[in-house]
């Protein structure tokens, strides 16, 4: 299952569905990276509203996807965790350190509009 | 409650989709909210990765139970891969012999209200987890 990566001026949004496999995961992070670098991206948006479970894979992988972007001089924020899935993802034992999150798209754009001084 | 039993077969990634969708369905039609269906799906999901991840292949399988006065959900992971040397060290956080996270098994053990776990080595590893709903 593809996963739409959206160009917003100086930003990238990706979008993830609710049933992404490892393999769709492995595959949108190879994707991300490269849309950032042709783009010049100076940050993603990864919007995981549609996600109701994140196993450790999956949080694994956003990690590794904010890390990767942050070598390229770029920042991720998450966006759209929703409770349930904070709940079991905190019982599961899984964090997010070191990785920008916000409520949803809005704020999110918000957060980085105002990071970079950007006024639409 | 007339809520059978599901098998889901475990050969790849895209099986652990399909298993925590099924257990989503299940816990749902048990009555389950929806935040505790989340966190049997996201074991399951753990359990069906450690499948594809250690044992290459084998069986989900879901089932509605009746104890005393509750219902709940019995999800058994089997496999018959080269089972676990040191379940104690298993079931300890931070511990992996995958390079994954190594998170699995006691983060199941905290989404879940029952958890049990038999291996041999050589033989395979049988997981069975039981939540209630409250």
């Amino acid at each position: 299952m593809e996963v739409p990566i959206l160009k917003q001026g100086a930003f990238l949004i990706a979008t993830f569905q609710a049933a992404l496999s490892d393999a769709d995961l492995n595959q949108l992070r190879m994707g991300l990276v490269q849309q950032v670098v042709k783009f010049r991206s100076r940050a993603v948006i990864v919007d995981v509203t549609a996600m109701d479970v994140m196993d450790s894979f999956a949080s694994r992988t956003l990690r590794e996807i904010a890390h990767m972007i942050r070598l390229r001089g770029a920042e991720t924020v998450i966006v759209g965790i929703q409770p349930e899935v904070a709940f079991a993802m905190v019982q599961l034992g899984l964090t997010l350190e070191g990785v920008a999150t916000a409520l949803d798209l809005e704020e999110g754009l918000a957060y980085l509009n105002e990071k970079f001084k950007i006024t639409n | 409650m007339a809520v059978g039993e599901i098998r889901v077969a475990i050969n790849s990634d895209q099986d652990i989709v399909v298993a925590r969708q099924k257990g989503r369905v299940m816990a749902s039609e048990l009555g389950f909210s929806s935040g505790d269906a989340t966190l049997i799906a996201t074991a399951i999901s753990e359990l069906a990765r450690n499948i594809v991840s250690y044992a290459r292949k084998g069986e989900i399988k879901l089932k509605g139970i009746h104890g005393s006065s509750q219902i709940g959900i019995l999800v058994v992971a089997s496999d018959a891969g080269p089972g676990i040397v040191d379940i104690r060290q298993a079931l300890r956080d931070g511990f992996s012999t995958s390079g994954s996270l190594g998170l699995g098994l006691p983060g199941v053990r905290r989404l879940m209200d029952d958890f049990e776990i038999s291996s041999q080595p050589g033989k395979g590893t049988i997981v069975a987890v039981k939540k209630w709903r409250q």
